[in-house]
């Protein structure tokens, strides 16, 4: 893992000297929490709502807004000097104190944003995994192919190709898993050409992504037009998945709803975070596509074949990355239209680095991601007092501030972007 | 390292993504010095430097991408489609069908684009160029842009919202204030650059200061900035009195940019402006001291640290002077182009385009002004083939990005066209 890796050089930099970055993130967000729930403070009660149909009623939490915002600005601002003694004994702040941190913030803006009415916490959590599926798909493409030394800046234009593909034979063939697979091969076939471009041809990677990436976006768009418009109706009309609920489980209150109740695309999801990252961490595939993204040519010298366990790798990567292309088509919209990744291929590249290339971590990125877009919407369709304009920067300013104040610099795999040539 | 020349000189240095760095094979053949012995005659020699050198293969590069577009269209075309059913019985009829929809689309793509022998005089037919010049200009401006930060390894993909914040300072300039001529449209610019430097200078301190990934922040800023615009559209800072819609009132006369030719033409003093810019690169580049720099940093940050230079400063000056020159593309789409009132879609996918532009000029200055070039002659070629041949307009962004795509990879057109690797007579492929 990167972290492993990177561990030695952190630490040592971290006892030479203090970074005091941490709190002031957190100091920060105190002070916007004092602006906006304190100084701007609203009245009413707001009312979180837990209730979901089927399952065991859960009483409606109902917080009084001005009192929650001062309680949640004291709080915060008291953890902000928490954060800097941390750091003078210390040395760090653990990540758990940064989480409930946010958490807190969370609640108090919720409560802030929805004075005088109710918000659906079931409906907010369940969006927010919607929205993060076709990001951690991408995450996890990301993470692959850049462990094995790949960089692929092409996710975008491998989401499309997904959709796409997904969208034209789920509709002729009736069938919603021929769409899977459609997409898992449209994802590969893009792949192919990163792969065989950047090993092969050795191309700068960055070039060869970005390229890829307005490739997708035109031909896809130019065989919408042309193509799909005129046929609609059967070419552009895949039937979508259902939601599964899993017995049991699913009746477990706000959790069955949210994890357990999903379309089967989401929980191939599921699967393919714990397996990308038990095969990452724990076996001999995820060993040596390190070791190549990492030195390969300590991996060439150990007999691995550099160029063949790249160019496979990132193939299973865009195989990935399509998945989450057909999470647009088949999982949501059930339609294919222009442009319907929107820039999630961009997001999720930067989950990828805000997760530090771990699959884990990098998913809890697309996930954070996810859920701040749902707040977002959410709000926007509760009624909030701020424009749903102002509203929908909410998840880039996080990410932003997020990167700068509490990832910092990261290092990725070392042989990253560098073409391998035996010799 | 058998010739491989993957002529993609982007020296993508320590973005975060690529190692940082670049290898002697990115290097174009024709800087790496003359390794390859010259054989006697002149004419020879001649012949095989046109055959191994770089400019053979990105005209091959752009053959191969009309070929891809060539069948793209006729794929899609309904009559060769309804041809295609017979093929058998008279396979002349779907290849007439096929040369109509393909020589159509381009013929049509030529007549918008570069010469329009339809009209009445010479001078009249090259309006088409005009056109074509303007749809450039901005790209050049926003391509040398993103040109400067790979040269100094900073990947800028926040072309977009440069582009709108260059194009919301310097519109706001121009429509609230009606100077005298010439003087506003200067201060306009000046806003315009403000702006955009602005965006990026507050990513370049990001990563100075906390080590943010630029990749990141460039990507999350675009999104900002498109909905603060959109927002700012509809309140009374932008939004046009009495309007409903969230577009800004239109541009003061004083403050556009003034035709340098017959109104006909569509070639203005924006485009003067970007040959100024370009030469000032140029400039920039290969003899400035800070250029020098950059280049260092872009070549190798860590060397160039140990050689004294101040890496993170470097970093930051070379975002400002990127975000400049995109900030230019906004200004160009504002006082230029769009002078009635401009919405949050102004930046007409300018700062995506952008990257493919400079990529396409190998990220050098006069590089990236022939690649705007022909990237404009395409855009303006493609209305004209969407109107008149009902050809998708998308249909030329597959074209451009495969050219990109094949002038990357050198030694993949030579094997197409069974070329010769340059140096092979030399090392063994």
């Amino acid at each position: 893992m990167s972290t492993r890796v990177a561990a030695p050089v952190v630490g040592s930099a971290a006892s030479r000297e203090l970074s005091y970055k941490t709190p002031v993130a957190l100091g920060i967000f105190a002070v916007l929490a004092l602006l906006l729930l304190v100084v701007f403070a609203r009245d009413g009660v707001s009312t979180f709502s837990f209730t979901q149909a089927g399952t065991v009623a859960l009483p409606n939490v109902s917080l009084p807004v001005r009192a929650t915002g001062i309680a949640v600005t004291i709080v915060a601002a008291l953890m902000t000097i928490g954060a800097v003694a941390l750091i003078r004994l210390r040395g760090a702040v653990p990540r758990w104190y940064v989480a409930v941190f946010t958490l807190l913030l969370v609640v108090g803006f919720l409560a802030w944003a929805t004075a005088g009415q109710r918000l659906p916490i079931v409906g907010l959590l369940t969006g927010s995994l919607a929205l993060a599926a076709p990001l951690i798909f991408g995450a996890l493409g990301g993470v692959v192919s850049e462990r094995v030394g790949i960089v692929n800046i092409a996710i975008e234009g491998q989401l499309l190709a997904g959709a796409f593909v997904s969208a034209i034979i789920a509709s002729v063939t009736k069938n919603l898993f021929f769409g899977l697979l459609g997409a898992v091969v449209a994802g590969t076939l893009v792949s192919f050409v990163l792969a065989a471009l950047s090993i092969k041809y050795v191309v700068n990677q960055v070039i060869v992504g970005v390229v890829l990436n307005v490739l997708m976006l035109g031909l896809t768009t130019f065989l919408y037009e042309t193509v799909l418009v005129p046929a609609s109706s059967t070419l552009n009309a895949p039937p979508t998945f259902a939601n599964l609920a899993i017995p049991g489980l699913s009746l477990i209150p706000i959790i069955g709803a949210v994890v357990f109740d999903q379309s089967v695309v989401t929980y191939l999801m599921i699967v393919a975070v714990i397996v990308v990252w038990i095969g990452l961490t724990r076996t001999r595939w995820g060993l040596r596509l390190r070791a190549v993204g990492e030195h390969p040519q300590a991996a060439d010298t150990v007999g691995i074949n550099v160029s063949r366990t790249r160019f496979w790798n990132v193939a299973l990567a865009g195989a990935i990355v399509g998945l989450g292309g057909a999470y647009f088509t088949l999982g949501s919209v059930g339609s294919f239209s222009q442009n319907i990744t929107s820039g999630a291929g961009y997001i999720a590249l930067a989950a990828v680095i805000f997760g530090r290339w771990d699959p884990l971590r990098a998913s809890a990125a697309g996930l954070l991601f996810g859920f701040a877009s749902q707040v977002a919407n959410i709000l926007g369709i509760v009624g909030s007092p701020v424009p749903s304009d102002i509203l929908l920067t909410l998840p880039y300013v996080v990410t932003i501030i997020a990167v700068a104040g509490l990832v910092g610099r990261v290092r990725g795999p070392a042989a990253a972007g560098r073409p391998y040539v035996k010799g | 390292m058998s010739g491989i020349g993957g002529a993609g000189a982007v020296p993508v240095g320590d973005t975060g993504l690529a190692g940082g760095g670049v290898d002697p094979d990115q290097i174009p053949p024709e800087e790496r010095g003359a390794d390859v012995e010259q054989p006697a005659g002149r004419v020879r020699a001649t012949l095989i430097a046109i055959r191994d050198g770089s400019a053979l293969t990105t005209v091959l590069a752009v053959v191969i991408a009309l070929v891809v577009g060539a069948v793209l269209i006729a794929a899609t075309n309904p009559t060769v489609q309804s041809t295609a059913g017979y093929f058998f019985a008279r396979p002349t009829d779907m290849l007439s069908a096929i040369g109509a929809s393909v020589g159509g689309a381009y013929l049509a793509l030529l007549q918008g684009g570069v010469y329009d022998w339809t009209q009445a005089s010479p001078l009249d037919a090259l309006q088409s160029f005009g056109h074509a010049i303007g749809f450039a200009t901005p790209l050049i401006a926003a391509g040398l842009g993103i040109a400067v930060g790979f040269r100094s390894g900073v990947f800028n993909i926040g072309g977009q919202g440069q582009v709108l914040m260059g194009a919301a300072f310097a519109g706001y300039v121009g429509f609230t204030w009606n100077g005298p001529p010439i003087i506003t449209m200067l201060l306009a610019v000046l806003f315009g650059l403000l702006g955009g430097g602005l965006v990026a200078g507050l990513v370049g301190v990001l990563k100075a200061r906390t080590g943010a990934n630029e990749v990141i922040v460039t990507i999350m800023l675009n999104y900002v900035i498109f909905y603060l615009l959109d927002f700012a559209l509809s309140t009374p800072l932008l939004q046009a009195p009495g309007s409903g819609n969230p577009i800004s009132p239109p541009e003061h006369p004083n403050a556009v940019f003034f035709s340098v030719l017959p109104a006909a033409y569509h070639v203005n003093v924006g485009f003067l402006l970007v040959i100024v810019g370009t030469i000032a690169c140029s400039w920039l580049l290969s003899r400035s001291s800070i250029g020098f720099k950059m280049r260092a940093v872009g070549e190798n940050p860590r060397a160039a640290r140990v050689a004294g230079i101040e890496v993170n400063r470097v970093f930051t000056a070379a975002m400002v002077i990127s975000g400049v020159l995109v900030g230019f593309a906004g200004v160009y789409q504002v006082l230029g182009t769009t002078t009635s009132g401009f919405t949050s879609g102004v930046d007409a996918g300018i700062g995506f385009n952008a990257i493919t532009v400079a990529l396409l000029g190998r990220s050098r200055p006069w590089g990236v002004f022939w690649a705007g070039i022909l990237f404009g002659v395409f855009q303006a070629g493609g209305y004209t083939m969407q109107a008149a041949q009902n050809v998708d307009i998308n249909a030329v962004q597959v074209v451009q990005s495969v050219i990109v795509l094949f002038i990357a990879a050198p030694p993949l057109v030579r094997a197409i066209f069974r070329l010769p690797q340059p140096g092979a007579r030399k090392v063994a492929a």
